[in-house]
């Protein structure tokens, strides 16, 4: 299935969760969030919230600004 | 704690609050952070780059201040809800500099969708500190929707025009129950210095020290201005008169 993560389409296995994704994306937990379709995934959802095909994934963390 | 600034559930010694935008690199960032004395840091939110993080928080964990996340580059109310959503989860802070930005010329606040986004986050449990034009109105209105702070500018981000209606800030200051933090606009000491004078609790400025040509010295200089000036504050100073005023005795 396709899925966009931070504005970048990714073939990724049925059925993927949250927790699973960033573990292909390479990102630890810490220090970053999530949103699936405009909506924070809390961490404690990550292992359990699936990504549906088509979901639109934001995955954010810190940055020097302001 | 001699004279510190109250923010919500939080004092802190230093009244000079830092962005960590703009510096070319984290070493600099970091002896400018030091030298500035501030415990109260904003950092902004971006999309993750996979080639690895830029270690901002680490610096602040390691120097002990305090991360304040902030809404930076939102246009919309609901952008900046879900970026301090997702602000408090990832850093597992409450406390949120808001900001929503009408257009990139000016990078002036939207009253609008600012106060909109203020009531909905308020409502959500946020510390919300907004960023916001310099009017003594919407000032109130925001303070009235619960915000913790009020954070009008001097002048637009990154300008360094200094404070533009200085009469306008003490209006805000004049009516304000909660600490008003002059953000944005600062060019150099005696910007920051003037907004101490002029009553208000605390200066947030970034550009003015990471661009300097010496950021660490100007660093140095903004946490002295901030001192003389909330010290000349508490002072009184003398009534601004036409005529000269001997200060020798007359014989």
């Amino acid at each position: 299935m396709i899925v966009v993560v931070n504005g970048v389409e990714r073939k990724l296995a049925d059925g993927v969760t949250v927790g699973e994704l960033l573990v292909v994306l390479g990102v630890s937990g810490a220090g970053i969030a999530v949103a699936v379709d405009g909506e924070v995934v809390p961490r404690a959802g990550h292992a359990s919230t699936v990504v549906r095909a088509g979901a639109v994934v934001e995955v954010l963390t810190a940055v020097q600004g302001g | 704690m001699d004279d510190p600034l109250v923010i919500a559930d939080r004092e802190y010694a230093s009244r000079l609050i830092t962005g960590t935008g703009g510096a070319s690199n984290l070493a600099v960032l970091e002896r400018a952070l030091v030298a500035s004395g501030t415990e109260l840091t904003t950092v902004s939110l971006r999309r993750v780059d996979v080639a690895g993080g830029t270690g901002i928080l680490e610096v602040l964990r390691r120097l002990g201040i305090d991360p304040l996340p902030n809404t930076a580059g939102c246009r919309t109310a609901a952008e900046a809800v879900l970026t301090a959503r997702l602000a408090r989860e990832a850093l597992g802070t409450n406390w949120i500099k808001l900001e929503v930005i009408a257009d990139d010329r000016t990078l002036l606040p939207d009253p609008v969708e600012l106060l909109d986004a203020a009531k909905t986050l308020v409502d959500d449990g946020f510390v919300v500190l907004p960023y916001t034009n310099d009017d003594p109105v919407l000032a109130l209105r925001l303070e009235e929707s619960g915000c913790a702070a009020v954070m009008p500018l001097g002048s637009p981000i990154g300008t360094g025009l200094g404070i533009r209606n200085p009469h306008n800030i003490e209006l805000i200051v004049a009516r304000a129950a909660v600490p008003v933090i002059l953000d944005a606009g600062i060019g150099t000491a005696s910007d920051a210095a003037l907004a101490m004078e002029l009553g208000c609790a605390a200066v947030l400025l970034a550009t003015a020290v990471t661009r300097a040509a010496d950021p660490e010295k100007m660093a140095t200089a903004m946490r002295a201005a901030v001192q003389a000036g909330r010290l000349a504050r508490s002072a009184g100073r003398i009534p601004q008169r036409f005529w000269a005023q001997a200060s020798s005795p007359p014989r």
